[in-house]
């Protein structure tokens, strides 16, 4: 049974300059154990997505839309205790930044504790302890007992991702969404803290989603990626079709921005002309279209004409070209 | 821990020395001359001098600091012979004005001042970190409003204006209060509290003004950090992530302000004691400072200080336990 089923997904926030269309039908299914990427820009929808998928934008004048089901259950028709019951148990969390997703006023310990004491009332004190020291332990924290009685701001960067990560898998969840885990961390941690990643996930069978914008982090871990730009998805396919046969100038785009090992040494890099379209003043047609090398080719279409998600070769490309252009974007110049 | 309380307590007591030198210099530097103030208007200057001999305002001021220090421990006889009075340790001096020791002054006008202080305390920490609570969680809705109205006004108020009215409304008009008068809790708990209702409700809202917009403030920033998302995340109750996560964080801030606030209103709630005729600290310095009664005024500017300083190692103190980040180890 698919794990989790994104249909029609539309996300939009009421601020005081108007309307901001954050994510507009985004559909997507997640299979047990599986790990897809979302990736984008700041601002292509790819943080607020994931946040939707707990009902986690707290505090904000927010209307979701379309259907999230977890097992055939939609998260977007539950009531609070039932939403609660997911969160952290079925479906569990990373953020980006792990120096302030950590409570500053309670130690580690207390806080894996509680991750699993919310869904497991009257568990007793003291196997509460060996739980979280146990997680201390997987996570790959040294001396764990000492280490469960301190507080965050004892840690460094790399180790209170690990907490959280300890978090995250305390109650051993299907879903477990890496919103940019490694994004604020060292480079020589973020490898560390992809592979517990994995080893977790491998481990607990958890399916992952991983929300990114580093395409090297995509092709380490993940097995499908989806691409998102301005609050749609773009493009979803293997992450080997992704990389050797892009399906969208917005994917191609994002790669020829990436140097590449065995890029020649006076290969230049591209980089994709103009900036990410407001949310709250969306171009007309293909969102894209403003910064699309090819959008003029086809005449007035992408101004009007907004693209559906289509099948090209293995892919799915949401790109007025036809396919045989779209499969030969790589090879091709503009 | 031992060792920070130690060292806060050390530093408070020098910081009290230095203080009470500086108080003591600037009141006697003071065009008024002390010993042409122990006796009336029509004082012959014989009668002046032989005071100021007798008083020891002849001698130099480090020597006058080192009797008015060793009176505080000691306790001090002020004149000779006859006309001679004896005020026990700690001795702050001799109002010259009243005909009564400094100590037993301030002994009595302390109670009346705390009495004011820690219930309009209470009220104005209920009132101020209540509405901003309920501000922050009905944001943009009529209940934040109400609460932001309230603060503007509260904040916009003078103390003797808001006094005054409230003394035409309750007293005056209706008649649901009588004037307060002030009676000791011991002597009769009902006429205590209800003398002091006025007082504390002016007090209260002046300054749960700012609360309101602390807290408020306060709980909206917490609202927006990573580990609130993150403890929504793992399916925290929404009123337990509100008092566990939110509050829990906001408050530390607002908790240490407050105690700075309190210890500032115990040196004496000058107007608000004024205004409501409260036999207080602050009526006793405001009438030390139209008389000129220099020994008060040294003596309520210390009590004031010993508060502050008090406090601020109490507030240092408790921000260590509230928040472990400096915590000291």
């Amino acid at each position: 049974m698919t794990l989790l089923s994104v249909q029609d997904l539309h996300v939009t926030f009421g601020t005081a300059d108007g309307a901001v269309r954050a994510v507009q039908g985004v559909s997507f299914d997640v299979e047990p154990g599986e790990t897809v990427a979302i990736v984008g820009e700041s601002g292509s929808g790819k943080s607020v997505t994931a946040n939707s998928l707990l009902r986690l934008n707290f505090g904000a004048d927010v209307r979701i839309d379309g259907r999230i089901l977890l097992e055939g259950r939609d998260i977007l028709a539950m009531d609070e205790t039932q939403i609660r019951s997911v969160r952290g148990r079925e479906v569990a969390m990373i953020f980006q930044d792990p120096l302030t997703a950590l409570n500053p006023f309670y130690t580690v310990g207390h806080q894996i504790a509680e991750a699993f004491a919310i869904h497991h009332p009257g568990t007793p004190k003291r196997e509460l302890r060996k739980i979280a020291l146990e997680s201390l332990n997987k996570v790959g924290i040294p001396e764990p007992s000492k280490r469960i009685d301190q507080y965050p701001h004892e840690f460094s960067g790399g180790m209170r991702q690990r907490i959280v990560i300890a978090i995250a898998l305390v109650n051993s969840p299907k879903l477990l969404i890496a919103d940019e885990p490694t994004t604020a961390l060292d480079v020589t941690v973020q490898a560390q803290i992809l592979e517990l990643i994995a080893q977790m996930q491998a481990e607990h069978g958890s399916a992952v989603i991983l929300i990114t914008h580093d395409l090297g982090v995509v092709a380490e871990i993940t097995e499908r990626v989806m691409v998102m730009y301005a609050g749609r998805v773009v493009e979803s396919a293997s992450v080997a079709d992704t990389f050797l046969t892009p399906t969208h100038p917005y994917t191609r785009g994002l790669l020829k921005s990436v140097k590449s090992l065995d890029a020649g040494r006076h290969e230049r890099l591209e980089s994709i002309p103009g900036i990410p379209p407001s949310l709250i003043n969306l171009p007309s047609g293909c969102p894209f279209h403003p910064r699309c090398a090819y959008a003029e080719s086809l005449g007035g279409r992408c101004e009007t004409e907004t693209p559906a998600l289509h099948l090209v070769g293995s892919s799915r490309s949401a790109c007025h070209l036809p396919d045989e252009r779209l499969l030969g974007l790589l090879g091709g110049g503009v | 821990m031992i060792f920070f309380v130690l060292r806060r307590s050390i530093f408070g007591i020098l910081l009290l020395l230095i203080i009470s030198a500086f108080t003591f210099w600037i009141f006697s530097a003071l065009p008024s001359d002390p010993a042409a103030l122990t006796c009336g208007k029509n004082c012959r200057p014989e009668v002046i001098e032989a005071n100021r001999e007798r008083l020891g305002y002849d001698k130099p001021l480090i020597e006058q600091y080192g009797s008015y220090m060793k009176g505080i421990f000691t306790g001090r006889t002020y004149g000779e012979e006859g006309a001679a009075v004896h005020c026990p340790a700690p001795s702050l001096g001799y109002s010259y004005d009243r005909h009564e020791c400094v100590t037993s002054l301030i002994a009595s006008t302390l109670p009346v001042t705390a009495s004011i202080a820690l219930g309009a305390f209470v009220l104005w920490m209920a009132i101020g970190v209540g509405l901003g609570t309920l501000a922050a969680l009905k944001r943009g809705k009529w209940q934040d409003r109400v609460a932001t109205a309230f603060s503007v006004i509260g904040v916009s108020l003078p103390t003797f204006f808001l006094g005054l009215i409230f003394i035409m409304v309750f007293v005056i008009w209706t008649g649901i209060l009588p004037f307060p008068r002030y009676v000791g809790l011991t002597d009769n708990p009902f006429e205590w509290f209800m003398a002091l209702i006025l007082p504390w409700l002016v007090l209260a809202i002046i300054s749960a003004a700012t609360y309101v917009r602390m807290t408020r403030n306060g709980i909206l920033e917490v609202m927006n950090e990573e580990f609130v998302r993150l403890g929504l995340a793992k399916g925290l109750p929404r009123r337990r992530l509100i008092v566990r996560y939110v509050l829990r964080a906001a408050l530390v801030p607002i908790v240490t302000i407050a105690g700075l606030d309190f210890a500032f209103l115990l040196g004496g709630a000058l107007v608000t004691e004024s205004i409501f005729n409260m036999p207080g600290l602050g009526k006793l310095t405001l009438a030390a400072v139209v008389n000129s009664d220099l020994p008060i005024l040294v003596a309520t500017t210390m009590v004031a200080a010993v508060f502050i300083v008090v406090a601020n190692t109490v507030v240092d103190i408790l921000y260590g336990y509230l928040d472990p980040r400096v915590r000291v180890k």
